[in-house]
């Protein structure tokens, strides 16, 4: 599994009410709308310029605040294919996981690279290629990259009581 | 070596003899809660092809996030929530009359010590505060506990935090949490369980200790804790006759970390515009007009938090350039300040009450700023657009804090208004 594509460079503790703003959080159901408002109270230009597997790069603590899932589905139905961070929230982590949208945790890829610049992720390889290098990561676990590999938690849980069933 | 509280309940809850930090184990929790997302997680759990829910007991479904339904579209999702609870027969269903879910989880006799809870609610570490491991969870998650009643946790390190001092006037449990907040960074106990120990604390009562526990999350924790003691047992006591056993912390435990704060000297605390971590003392920003003031929510709406703003508001008029709203915590404490005379001392005063539920904390109705407003509020979030407003400013502190500066219409240290 590799992925290439343009960077969106953001700043430390990107919270989830820039990222997709509580007051939509129960008007707004279809993913494909909420994409439309992904980042909205942090970068108006994002939603309407974001291109498929464009790549968001940031600081620490990436996702931090809500629980809200859109959070997540947001970035990912707007065509996002990975999130390189210093850091990631916790819930933001298992959210985006469960949505089937990768991330990477690699703090000193995150200082070599910068906003418009396109990257290259391997993540069998754990490596990340950037302008200024190849920088390596640590995989993630084998039970969350289970998840990520089904397509996120609801096919995962889906594949998993059917085995029982089976069984 | 010992083990801390984190360690022992994650050992106990994945059926295994002992588990060490790091490590990744599959748990079953106690209860899961999930409140006007409801609807949204039902559609999730259908996409996964059953019909029934595995255990309809250990389900809880509070609404609070939209009560009543501000909208055609609010009113819809409630009805599917109602719909759904009938269908599966969930008998903790908790509808728009009841409270904010952190406030009534405990009250209903839900939150045991030594429970694992998860919520699809990052402020779901609140139940740490009755020694409960509690923490938030995503919408899908919570999907799929409900069909197969399990989901994977990591073994967090512990962060101690011990609190000692004497307590000075003016000064509470949510100037003590922002503090600490400020101190140590919106990631500044990331994936950490925090456990909140010391003389502060077993002097705390309980409301004080669900403040904590409520803003560990904006620390980037993953659960709060303090260990029960008989303040715990006695709350609970009047809940729930559900037995229960105390899980602590050993004394030999390893912790990662332990933090060490002396409050004596400590100044009331104010989280400023745009984040919780950007904390300064209340006098590095007396004078900064306000346009509403808000006391209630998950982290400040109860009785002891009434009474502390009905003591500095009785028998004075608040600023006419400031709207005061109170959101009681649930209808247990509205009732309850309803016959203390706290209500008729805060309508006085101009303060308008408000119907127990998260009202204008994320946005959603009742409240919302206009372009250019500054909101001080006794919530626990102030990012940008938090409100519903991203052109609007909000401030974060005590309930004291809130109320002497909706007499002046400016942020006002309580320290010089104190009886």
């Amino acid at each position: 599994m590799s992925i290439k594509g343009k960077v969106w460079k953001y700043g430390d503790d990107v919270n989830t009410d820039v990222i997709f703003p509580g007051k939509y959080t129960y008007t707004i159901t279809d993913p494909k709308e909420m994409a439309l408002h992904a980042l909205e109270d942090l970068d108006s230009k994002f939603a309407k310029e974001v291109k498929k597997e464009d790549i968001i790069v940031a600081g620490r603590n990436f996702g931090c605040g809500s629980s809200r899932e859109q959070a997540a589905t947001c970035l990912k139905y707007a065509g996002v294919g990975v999130i390189v961070a210093k850091s990631f929230s916790r819930i933001f982590f298992r959210n985006a996981i469960n949505q089937g949208l990768p991330l990477v945790q690699c703090k000193e890829a995150v200082e070599n690279i910068s906003s418009g610049e396109t990257i290259a992720i391997d993540f069998e390889k754990g490596e990340l290629s950037c302008k200024k290098g190849v920088f390596k990561f640590p995989p993630l676990p084998e039970s969350v990259l289970g998840i990520l590999k089904d397509g996120g938690l609801i096919p995962h849980i889906k594949k998993i009581l059917k085995i029982e069933k089976g069984e | 070596m010992g083990k801390t509280f984190a360690e022992k309940i994650l050992a106990l809850k994945s059926g295994k003899k002992s588990v060490v930090t790091g490590e990744i184990v599959t748990v079953s929790p106690d209860i899961v809660m999930s409140h006007d997302n409801t609807a949204a997680i039902a559609k999730k759990f259908k996409q996964i092809g059953i019909n029934k829910v595995k255990y309809p007991e250990k389900i809880v479904i509070p609404l609070d996030h939209c009560v009543p339904a501000a909208t055609e579209k609010y009113a819809a999702n409630h009805k599917e929530i109602r719909e759904f609870v009938q269908e599966q027969k969930i008998e903790n269903f908790y509808d728009i009359n009841t409270g904010v879910c952190h406030q009534i989880l405990p009250e209903k006799g839900h939150v045991l010590p030594g429970s694992l809870i998860l919520g699809a609610d990052s402020h779901t570490t609140t139940y740490g505060a009755f020694g409960a491991f509690s923490t938030g969870i995503g919408r899908s998650e919570v999907a799929s506990i409900w069909a197969a009643d399990e989901i994977w946790l990591r073994v967090p390190e512990t962060i101690k935090i011990n609190i000692e001092g004497d307590i000075p006037p003016g000064i509470y449990p949510k100037d003590i949490i922002l503090h600490i907040v400020g101190d140590l960074g919106a990631d500044g106990a990331l994936y950490r369980a925090v456990e909140f120990s010391g003389k502060v604390i077993r002097k705390m009562d309980i409301s004080g200790r669900m403040t904590l526990c409520n803003m560990a999350v904006e620390m980037g924790a993953k659960n709060g804790y303090v260990q029960p003691d008989e303040k715990t047992i006695e709350w609970l006591s009047s809940r729930t006759n559900k037995k229960y056993r105390v899980i602590k912390s050993d004394a030999d435990a390893k912790f990662e970390k332990i933090i060490n704060y002396d409050i004596s000297k400590l100044e009331p605390q104010i989280a400023c515009p745009h984040t919780v971590d950007n904390v300064r003392p209340v006098s590095k920003v007396v004078g900064t007009k306000i346009n509403q003031a808000l006391i209630g929510t998950c982290t400040n709406g109860r009785i002891e938090d009434l009474k502390i703003a009905s003591e500095i508001l009785k028998g004075k008029r608040i600023s006419n350039k400031v709207r005061l709203l109170i959101f009681p915590a649930s209808m247990e404490v509205y009732t309850e300040a309803m016959e203390l005379g706290i209500l008729r001392e805060l309508v006085r005063s101009g303060a308008v009450i408000m119907n127990p539920g998260c009202g204008p904390c994320l946005g959603a109705h009742e409240g919302a700023l206009a372009p250019g407003e500054v909101c001080l509020s006794t919530a626990n979030r102030n990012f940008k657009g938090r409100m519903g407003c991203k052109e609007a400013e909000i401030y974060l502190a005590s309930p004291a804090t809130v109320a002497v500066s909706s007499l002046y219409g400016e942020i006002t240290d309580v320290r010089g208004n104190l009886k």
